[in-house]
């Protein structure tokens, strides 16, 4: 019971954030949240709740790190 | 588990709805279905050779971003007769309205169904109203049934689809039931998604200039892309080999679906269809539904690679392959 | 970049498949590799990511979907409280169709029972918010991932001062299953794939004692596609390497110590209890219940209600489905008598179970 939504946080009140994925908007709550958040800031989203941060730095490093290491070989 | 209850699922479109059709209605209502599993009758009187169909419309709410019940009542069974190729001639409508229901309200629905009736040249020409006491309906209710003319001599049938057919759709898939989903009470989803509700009877028009080398047409409304592709993949006795990176979806509809756990392909559709089409006229098909108003969008989404007992497979985005299988119950929005 | 798309990269995907391939290359017996999270079942099958693994590595489900591990007897209190008058039940998609002993939520619900789907504990809050004069259940049922946000939900209506909302909660934890599945001789699992938002609660220190106990490779893994095939790549290079340690692919989200907050959030709100599980019987402290200090959101101990008297199916392999030990296709109810519009265990018919994912994607 996983399924959790990377959404960009748009505007923050109190303890609730309204939040975007491609378009789409909803509002979450933040009170799980230990992290602190900005507007700007991507969260996984789950039923309703941000559970987490999402580490921007981190995800663009895995993503090259992946693109780098795993190019498929043009086999001939 | 009690076997006698009438299930929601039972009118999703997909399995349930197919169980109940198949064990219940059509062996006690006629011994063998004049449509057969296709969107309207054929009709043969005394030579001239008509389509006959008929839909009820439940959707709730009855206003959604893109349209309400009135004109998707039209343009649905304007489709059904479209889908055989036939030319829509009359409509009839009825009404069941729930006491207490907004006669302003009625108004702009019967509003929006002359316009799309003008719009689809289709004339509704016989009608009934009924009204239940409040509490035994939901606000409106709209049954609306269809005769077209069949001037084509090409037989379009769901079992006519052949190995080396091409899938053509002709726009983004799931946009009604996204739209309909967001507009619901409690979801509270801001998603800008229109519905596609339209009469396709234009474009199908054109598309009978493919002659013979258009043998499946069908619109792919409750049970999603998914559901309507099995069917006929089961009524032609093929399998169809569908390519995730070719399905044209919006991402709206993309937001919405990871957000609350749902499939595009399971989501149903008011103004698009499916076609079948010859592959050396698919380049062809192609143009002609660019080229239309309801068919900019359109794409290539799959082939019919062989015969079997009726499959859909899917080459997924990253390359691999998986089954595709028939909406089961209603689709729940799951988180998980 | 919405971090979603980025990381469902074909050439990525196809590269980690061919690197793969050619490091288990010739091996007699396969590499199994379990995961325990009904997402991760669910992402294999959708992206169709067994068709691209060679024949030396094996993908297995385990005990990962929440509504299949939960026995019988907490649906059977959930229909039995469905039927009392003025109660509105709320509750996430998955539960509607899976069979009790006799009956289940949809057809209550056909029968005139007040049933409704939630995406958000907090919208059940809201529901209770707005008919104070009827009790409104929430069927908690879910992971680490989970009940935080239905704790989160009953101190919301706490703060609030709403009264007429309570869980029916049935809530369990991860690691302690997989310690089980580790010590079965039987079993013979290589590694294991760990959940990812699981993780991004408890931690990935969580499962650092399955390495020391059971010397057995541990990879907390994202569901996009390129996370799955670089954690399965990451357990292959451990097992072929004789390693056994945690290490985390999901780093963009999963810290080692895990969400502090939420894991207050859920100690405050959740007393663990030896919880029973489909299949693997009664494990110490592997459940949550209510504490009792919020004993009057706890619909259990709230509601006096009589449950009928538990029947399991016959024939129904769920429990050994969980334990990865039968595969769906193994199964003899499978597709015939035990189908998604007529289930008989719940593995068929949660959005999450093994079976359901066999049976709709499956090639």
């Amino acid at each position: 019971m996983c399924v959790g939504v990377p959404m960009q946080v748009i505007s923050i009140e109190g303890d609730q954030a309204m939040t975007e994925v491609d378009g789409v908007k909803r509002e979450a709550s933040l009170m799980l949240l230990d992290q602190d958040v900005k507007v700007g800031d991507f969260v996984i989203i789950h039923a309703g709740f941000a559970i987490s941060k999402l580490d921007q730095e981190d995800a663009r490093e895995t993503l090259a790190l992946m693109r780098e290491l795993f190019t498929p070989e043009l086999l001939g | 588990m009690d076997n006698d209850l009438i299930l929601l699922g039972h009118g999703s479109g997909g399995k349930l709805s197919h169980q109940l059709l198949d064990d219940l209605i059509i062996p006690q209502l006629s011994g063998a279905p004049v449509a057969g599993q296709n969107d309207a009758a054929l009709l043969d009187i005394g030579g001239t050779r008509l389509a006959f169909t008929t839909d009820s419309y439940v959707v709730d709410p009855i206003f959604f971003p893109g349209g309400n019940i009135g004109d998707l009542a039209v343009n649905g069974t304007v489709n059904d007769l479209a889908m055989m190729g036939a030319r829509p001639l009359y409509l009839s409508v009825a009404f069941i309205l729930e006491e207490g229901f907004s006669k302003r309200d009625l108004s702009l629905i019967l509003a929006s169904m002359r316009r799309a009736a003008d719009a689809a040249g289709i004339a509704i020409v016989t009608g009934d109203t009924k009204v239940v006491p409040k509490g035994k309906g939901d606000r409106i209710f709209i049954n609306t049934s269809g005769i077209g003319a069949l001037e084509h001599g090409l037989r379009i049938d769901g079992a006519a689809g052949r190995v080396g057919d091409k899938v053509i759709v002709n726009g983004s898939i799931g946009d009604h039931g996204i739209a309909v989903l967001s507009a619901r009470e409690g979801l509270e989803i801001d998603s800008g998604i229109r519905s596609d509700s339209a009469a396709l009877n234009g474009l199908v028009g054109e598309l009978l200039a493919l002659g013979g080398g258009l043998h499946v047409l069908r619109d792919p409304t409750r049970g999603g892309v998914a559901t309507t592709l099995k069917e006929i993949a089961i009524q032609s006795g093929v399998t169809i080999m569908l390519h995730e990176e070719s399905l044209p979806v919006s991402a709206g509809v993309r937001g919405v679906c990871s957000i609350l756990g749902l499939d595009p392909l399971y989501v149903a559709n008011e103004g698009k269809l499916l076609a079948l089409v010859a592959p050396e006229r698919a380049g062809e098909a192609l143009q002609i539904m660019q080229g239309h108003p309801n068919g900019r969008g359109a794409a290539i989404i799959g082939e019919v690679v062989e015969s079997s007992s009726g499959r859909v497979l899917m080459e997924t985005s990253v390359g691999g392959v998986r089954g595709v299988e028939m909406l089961a119950g209603e689709q729940l929005p799951r988180i998980c | 970049m919405n971090y979603l798309d980025q990381f469902r990269d074909k050439g990525v995907v196809k590269g980690l498949a061919q690197r793969i391939s050619s490091l288990t290359k010739g091996r007699g017996r396969p590499l199994t590799f379990m995961e325990v999270c009904g997402t991760h079942t669910m992402a294999i099958y959708q992206y169709g990511l067994r068709s691209l693994l060679p024949p030396e590595v094996r993908l297995i489900s385990g005990p990962g979907c929440p509504v299949c591990v939960t026995p019988n007897g907490y649906l059977d209190r959930a229909v039995a409280l469905s039927r009392l008058p003025d109660l509105i039940i709320t509750t996430f998609g998955d539960m509607l169709r899976v069979p009790g002993s006799s009956s289940s939520l949809m057809e209550e619900r056909a029968k005139g029972a007040d049933i409704r789907v939630v995406y958000s504990p907090l919208d059940a809050v809201r529901i209770a918010a707005g008919n104070p004069q009827k009790r409104v259940v929430f069927l908690g049922v879910g992971f680490e991932t989970t009940a935080p946000t239905i704790a989160g939900s009953i101190l919301t209506a706490k703060a609030q001062g709403i009264g007429n909302y309570l869980v029916l909660a049935s809530h369990k934890t991860m690691p302690q299953p997989m310690a089980i599945l580790s010590a079965d001789p039987e079993l013979a699992v290589d590694g294991y794939i760990c959940p990812a938002h699981v993780s991004a609660i408890i931690g990935a220190d969580a499962y650092r004692f399955l390495c020391r106990e059971y010397r057995v490779p541990c990879v907390v893994t994202g569901f996009e596609p390129t996370d799955v095939m670089q954690g399965v790549e990451m357990l292959v290079r451990q097992a072929l390497s004789g390693q056994s340690k945690v290490e985390i692919q999901y780093s963009r989200v999963v810290r080692w110590e895990g969400n502090a907050k939420a894991q207050a959030i859920l100690a405050e709100v959740f007393t663990p209890f030896d919880a029973d599980w489909r299949g693997i019987g009664a494990l110490p402290g592997s459940g949550l219940r209510i504490a009792d200090s919020y004993h009057a959101f706890d619909a259990e101990r709230a509601i006096a209600v009589t449950v009928e008297e538990l029947k399991e199916h016959q024939g129904c392999l769920c429990g050994e489905i969980l334990k990865g030990k039968v595969s769906p296709f193994d199964c003899p109810l499978f597709g015939k008598s035990c189908t998604t519009e007529s289930p008989v265990g719940a593995c068929m018919v949660s959005s999450e179970g093994t079976c359901a994912a066999a049976y709709k994607y499956a090639i």
